[in-house]
């Protein structure tokens, strides 16, 4: 197992979050409490705490993003931070700069935090080595390779609805091949000691030894679903098609799209997640993704807590306690 | 100019000897082995007490990136790493820029290494189809003419299996030697690392063991159908080691080489995604690594090469899948192969012959062994003196290594090429 420790500090804190990977079930645990404790700022009239005052972000992304993007930017402004948002795909790479140029070109400017979204698996640990000592990088997705804060807002809403993460057994439904989301939702559910992670997917979307990840393959939805506590279901790409990975969209959802009949298997309370965006009829049905056991919604107002938390832990305050109400 | 060599322990690949002799270099050739040879008079002596003296290395697979590449090395500053290491010859690919598909970029390469090399020998390494394209034959006995010593389409794999059929019967018509890297293009994809658990984790785009053995399989069936005379270059999975052993007992006309990084390191040496350890093929698994050491132990692979390819810094100083792939390898060559010895793969003589003999005889080239009036391209190595790898010394333009820190045994003191010391340490 390689040394993560790029992210953790000599006494075990967060520097930087790059990975479920390498964490441990402590970290994810003071994530989901700290995301607890800025929960109540988020329902509040003045959603803004000091935390990150004089503190500038960079949202750098280098791949489009709808939700992540605007969450993380909320998250942002109500720990109070300066923001500088970056499309990256359009500007300064376009015209030949380095990736290292870019980001050494914002660091100059004094930037304190980075958020980025790359293409390139292992790009998030590639920012982290080549920033300045005391610039932290957070990972809105990395290629194939992970999608922490995803994952630990998922972990959030599951806790919300199940507590307890021993007795659960829990399926990821799709695209697992392609899937950086997948990825940390199997370390994060691993770390928090999950009775049974199953993925469920055709073999073209599976990666090699994917057992080797700490879960076990179900080839058919059906077989997967039994007597599951929660489902979360991946989004198709419809590139996919393209590539010979799968036939049609009409026969993915025959075989691996999720009905409120197939619903049936699972659990009676099973709750059913999405990371969006959702493609309606291709990996779920629209009645069941509006239906009384989908907390996807919940999941994106989840998702501003979550990233206020691992920001504040970042900068080394741990939720509220410490930063005086604004 | 004559010299001897005295007191030092001559590796002898042809014999697969180790033994304390005296050499007598005369005009540029060995003239005595043990004795001198009558009226020879000594103009110099090197005291090689306690070392050894081995044949010049010959390296199947070096990329000099001369013409084209200048940011990343050239003639110059390679045959200068290639010297002091211990490399008197180095086989290069085709895929120069311009590729090496026409007489001139030959004839430049050669005057480059006469104007500006280290006296290294240059051996240009034509290519298969013109550009490299696929389509059209290379003019190869212009070629061959004009020093081209086989063929190759290098890193890029005929489209066409009618093109490469014939190609590989025109070659074979004129008794060239065709070298092929087995890939397949459609199954390598945009594929950086070994498919197993490792790019699993990484979530890095994977390369399956097909995309070597699927072209493999219908590379060897080409030599079956042809006969063409053809070497397999820089092996990584242990199915490969077994097809190449199974074809060579049918007795088809097939040598292979693997490069050396690729004994010694596998996908969990990728770490945390360092682009040094990104190579094309890339590290397979523990499995096959141990395959391939026993295909060198059993004689299935005939030849190492460094696979050598420097890089510029910037080459490297990006997220793993969008960095260049590829290791300078010139630097650590004779020194990882001296740890295989060391680790118990091979004797001594037996392993040099991999660098020495068996090169020179699949390729047709002068050098490689040690006897009475072969060419006096030689190395004096120290076996005992011990460097810990550290990049920044590397002679090579190329800084990119995988083995930065490991700890190696032995060390060139004296180069000779043609009877000439042409690098003392």
């Amino acid at each position: 197992m390689p040394s993560n420790s790029i992210q953790l500090d000599d006494n075990g804190k967060l520097r930087h979050f790059l990975s479920i990977e390498g964490l441990n079930q402590t970290i994810l645990n003071e994530i989901l409490d700290t995301a607890d404790s800025f929960t109540s700022v988020t329902d509040r009239t003045i959603k803004k705490v000091p935390i990150l005052r004089g503190k500038t972000v960079a949202n750098l992304f280098f791949e489009a993003s709808t939700r992540t993007r605007s969450t993380f930017e909320l998250a942002e402004q109500r720990l109070s931070a300066d923001i500088l948002s970056l499309n990256v795909s359009t500007s300064a790479t376009v015209k030949g700069e380095s990736l290292l140029d870019t980001l050494q070109n914002l660091e100059a400017m004094q930037i304190d935090m980075f958020v980025i979204r790359h293409q390139d698996s292992g790009s998030a640990h590639f920012f982290a080595q080549h920033v300045r000592p005391g610039v932290s990088v957070l990972n809105a997705g990395d290629g194939q390779h992970e999608h922490p804060t995803q994952a630990m807002l998922d972990m959030y809403t599951i806790r919300h609805h199940k507590q307890d993460f021993s007795s659960l057994r829990v399926a990821i439904v799709g695209d697992i091949l392609h899937s950086r989301v997948a990825r940390s939702q199997i370390h994060a559910l691993n770390l928090l000691n999950t009775a049974e992670v199953r993925v469920i997917a055709p073999r073209t979307l599976l990666p090699m030894n994917t057992e080797s990840l700490g879960v076990s393959v179900y080839e058919d939805l059906e077989q997967g679903l039994e007597g599951v506590d929660v489902i979360i279901m991946l989004r198709l790409q419809k590139e996919r098609m393209r590539g010979a990975l799968l036939p049609s969209e009409k026969e993915y959802f025959r075989k691996f799209g999720l009905s409120q009949e197939r619903l049936q298997l699972a659990k009676p309370d099973a709750i059913v997640m999405h990371p969006g965006p959702a493609n309606r009829g291709v990996e779920i049905e629209s009645s069941v993704m509006d239906g009384d056991q989908s907390v996807i919604l919940q999941q994106v107002s989840f998702g501003i807590s979550v990233r206020m938390a691992v920001m504040s832990m970042i900068v080394g305050q741990s939720g509220l306690q410490s930063g005086s109400d604004a | 100019m004559s010299l001897q060599i005295k007191n030092g322990q001559v590796v002898n690949p042809l014999e697969t000897t180790v033994v304390k002799t005296d050499l007598f270099l005369q005009d540029g050739k060995i003239a005595g082995l043990g004795s001198a040879p009558k009226s020879f008079k000594a103009e110099q002596t090197i005291d090689a007490a306690g070392h050894w003296i081995l044949p010049g290395l010959i390296d199947c697979q070096a990329r000099l990136r001369d013409p084209g590449e200048p940011e990343k090395a050239n003639i110059e500053s390679e045959t200068k790493a290639a010297i002091e290491n211990g490399i008197t010859s180095l086989c290069i690919p085709p895929d120069t820029q311009p590729p090496i598909d026409n007489s001139a970029t030959v004839e430049l390469i050669h005057h480059r290494n006469e104007m500006f090399g280290h006296q290294a020998h240059v051996y240009p390494i034509g290519a298969l189809t013109r550009g490299l394209g696929g389509e059209q034959l290379s003019n190869m006995a212009s070629l061959r003419a004009n020093g081209c010593i086989a063929f190759s389409n290098a890193k890029i794999p005929l489209a066409n299996n009618l093109v490469q059929r014939r190609a590989m019967d025109y070659a074979g018509g004129q008794h060239s030697l065709v070298i092929i890297q087995p890939i397949d293009h459609d199954l390598l994809a945009n594929g950086c690392a070994h498919e197993g658990a490792v790019a699993t984790r990484l979530g890095l785009p994977a390369i399956p063991e097909a995309a070597e053995t699927a072209a493999l399989a219908k590379d060897i069936e080409l030599v079956a159908q042809t006969g063409a005379r053809t070497h397999f270059g820089q092996l990584s999975s242990a199915r490969s080691v077994d097809m190449i052993r199974s074809a060579k007992a049918k007795g088809l006309p097939i040598t292979a080489d693997c490069a050396i990084h690729q004994l010694f390191l596998t996908d969990h040496d990728i770490g945390n995604f360092d682009s040094n350890m990104f190579t094309i093929p890339p590290l397979r698994s523990q499995y096959d690594r141990d395959a391939l050491r026993e295909g060198v132990a059993d004689g299935t692979i005939d030849c190492l090469c460094s696979d050598h390819q420097p890089h510029e810094v910037d080459a490297k100083l990006k997220p793993f899948p969008s960095a260049e792939p590829g290791i300078s390898g010139l630097d650590t060559l004779l020194l990882l192969a001296l740890r295989l010895v060391e680790e118990g793969v091979l004797p001594l003589a037996d392993l040099i012959a991999k660098l020495t003999l068996n090169p020179t005889a699949i390729m047709g080239l002068p050098g490689g062994r040690i006897g009475i009036d072969e060419v006096a391209d030689l190395i004096i190595v120290d076996p005992d003196s011990h460097w810990i790898c550290n990049a920044s010394s590397f002679v090579s333009k190329g800084k990119n290594t995988p083995f930065e820190g490991w700890d190696f045994h032995g060390s060139v003191t004296h180069t000779l090429v043609a009877g000439n010391i042409v690098y003392k340490a």
